[in-house]
């Protein structure tokens, strides 16, 4: 298995767009891009799928808003049934409040939980850092690697596409 | 992407992406300058008088405070109005914001989201302390207990506890998720090992891939969902502790709306209080600029005014319900023996923001300033009128009384405000103060000039 590749990094990011496409057109393989904020149109180039983090939140937030209610409602109906002046015991608009607070809790926390677990980002987290500089002006892009001939010819076409800081790693 | 060129540049200044870096990381680094020292010192002063404080109330009991028999309830729930109120700017900043895409936000969401949490805290130790037992605070949750008892649903007071704690939960993990890549820039850039390693470990592993971001994103957006209703419900929920009760002056329908613009609109002043000296004594002008500040002006005037047309409304109601003791109530308010509060609060809330009509004074920063700290005043004045006003006069003459505050309860009100002070100036220490990602990510579409390529 040939776990070589090669970082090249860009100043721009819509240089960075337009060099993607190129080296793309190469059929150059693209393992990931690290970038300093998040570029638009970025995802699309490189392929990605939609989310499915919102799917999360919403059954995080089904899940909550249905604890909250049931609970509620198994309070005053059965476990502690109590007269306020003759009002209903199952209370419907009184629940509400707390339902709603239990709905967007469970949907933030499942959603960012579901989040971190998935990049197994935490504290103390050990990442891979590939060029301290991508975090504050570079877009870093890592590709594939193959053998020397193939190499050579990535390497010549990331530099026909403007990257520079060409870096073979095996 | 179409700028229009009356438009004028958010972030000043020729920047590329790392003088960013560098300018907004520049307060963290090295000693701090004899200002925060000084500051520092004045808020842990205040700090301790108001550590004082709790050890009286909790040593002695709420007996130390000037509450009696009929007003019942004085600073302290003034005070968590009062806080609350202010932590709604930082959501409302970031979230509402971020759905209509107003990029201004970029620059001052991150700090105040710190000072929403911040202002949260503040506000969630009066119901503590004013429980008496604070040991006993457990017991607002619904938890199986020995005593075979549940809290009681149907109590807004119960309702409040969901509603701010929640707010305060969601809050955290919405700030902190916006500061990983942050940290991690922080990370990259530091330059000792023991900063590596403590930001390393902040910022979980952050890299900054294509997916992370791509996802990072669409977590920002929806929480961003949640949290702005979840904003106008907080404050809601905390009027309905008024308004659910039977009480002429607290009893009227208008309260959620009228409490809710009244907080985004003290939040603001808030902000623009801290902010207006943050820029200066960080050199992040050319981040935070008078634009920015006209901006937040302009939420203002128009809370400002929503909460003016409140008031109105409310001497309406009072005399168009027929109701005498409500009619007494109002009448009460504004000329019986609190007046003068009443007038402070029309004068600081309804009258003086109006003059940001004037573009003169809404870019003015002394102007700026002057009357963010006069809504502040009248914000706490507001809480004030609504809760002593309507409770010192009851059905019963016989036992009206009047009602002011015993050292104490200053003590507790000044111990908030140290707090406040304290930790946001270890806020604008330890975290970046402006969210980096975000102001490179409006750079281009919104910087001074069109960023050229910078080649070493």
């Amino acid at each position: 298995m040939n776990n070589s590749y090669i970082t090249a990094y860009y100043y721009d990011e819509e240089e960075l767009l337009e060099g993607i496409r190129q080296i793309k057109e190469k059929g150059v393989e693209i393992l990931d891009v690290m970038t300093p904020f998040p570029v638009h149109g970025l995802d699309k180039a490189i392929g990605l799928r939609r989310s499915r983090l919102t799917r999360v939140a919403f059954w995080g937030g089904t899940i909550g808003a249905l604890i909250g209610f049931l609970f509620q409602a198994w309070v005053f109906t059965q476990a502690y049934v109590i007269n306020f002046g003759g009002k209903p015991f199952f209370a419907v608009p009184s629940f509400m409040p707390v339902t709603f607070e239990m709905a967007v809790l469970f949907s933030a926390f499942s959603m960012v939980l579901a989040f971190l677990i998935y990049f197994k980002l935490g504290p103390g987290a050990k990442p891979i850092i590939y060029d301290e500089r991508s975090t504050d002006d570079r877009f870093l892009l890592i590709v594939k690697a193959g053998d020397a001939d193939e190499t050579k010819n990535i390497e010549k076409a990331l530099s026909q596409a403007g990257a520079e800081g060409i870096k073979h790693k095996a | 992407m179409y700028v229009s060129p009356i438009r004028e540049p958010l972030i000043r200044g020729e920047k590329n992406y790392s003088q960013v870096t560098k300018d907004i990381l520049a307060p963290m680094a090295g000693k701090p300058s004899k200002y925060w020292y000084m500051g520092m010192t004045l808020s842990s002063a205040a700090l301790v008088f108001g550590a004082w404080a709790t050890f009286m109330t909790i040593y002695y009991g709420i007996g130390t405070w000037g509450l009696n028999k009929t007003v019942g309830w004085g600073w302290g729930i003034t005070n968590f109005v009062w806080w609350v109120g202010i932590g709604h700017a930082g959501t409302f900043i970031s979230a509402i914001l971020l759905l209509f895409r107003q990029k201004w936000r970029t620059s001052i969401n991150r700090s105040a989201e710190a000072m929403t949490l911040i202002a949260i805290a503040c506000a969630g130790f009066f119901p503590l302390i004013h429980m008496g037992r604070l040991l006993l605070g457990f017991f607002i949750f619904p938890y199986p207990n020995t005593r075979e008892l549940w809290v009681n649903f149907n109590s807004p007071l119960l309702w409040d506890v969901f509603a701010i704690s929640t707010y305060f939960l969601v809050s955290l993990i919405f700030w902190y998720v916006g500061l990983i890549p942050d940290l991690g820039t922080v990370r990259d850039k530091a330059k000792t090992k023991i900063r590596k390693a403590i930001y390393g470990f902040l910022s979980f592993g952050w890299t900054g891939s294509v997916k992370q971001w791509s996802r990072h994103e669409t977590v920002s957006l929806i929480l961003a969902g949640l949290a702005a209703p979840l904003v106008l419900s907080v404050h809601t929920i905390v009027s309905f502790d008024f308004a659910t009760s039977v009480i002429p002056g607290w009893h009227t329908t208008i309260f959620p709306p009228y409490f809710v613009s009244g907080a985004v609109f003290s939040g603001f002043a808030m902000v623009l209080t801290l902010l207006i000296v943050a820029r200066k004594a960080l050199n992040l002008e050319e981040y935070i600029t008078v634009n920015h500040i006209e901006s937040m002006n302009k939420v203002i005037i128009l809370t400002g005014s929503i909460v003016g047309i409140a008031y109105i409304t409310e001497f309406f109601m009072a005399w168009y319900s027929g109701v005498e003791y409500e009619q007494y109530a109002f009448l009460n308010r504004a000329f019986g023996p609190y007046a003068w509060a009443y007038w402070i609060m029309m004068t600081c809330n309804v009258v003086t923001p109006q003059l940001f009509w004037f573009k003169k004074i809404r870019t003015s920063l002394v102007a700026t300033f002057i009357i963010s700290i006069f809504v502040n005043i009248g914000m706490w004045f507001e809480r004030f009128v609504i809760v002593v006003t309507s409770l010192h006069r009851d059905y019963l003459p016989s036992s009206w009384v009047m009602y002011s505050p015993s050292l104490v309860e200053v003590g507790l009100y000044v111990g908030t405000l140290g707090l406040f002070f304290t930790l946001f100036l270890l806020f604008i220490r330890v975290f970046p103060v402006i969210a980096i990602a975000e102001v490179k990510s409006v750079l281009k579409s919104s910087g001074d000039h069109k960023k050229t390529a910078h080649h070493e």
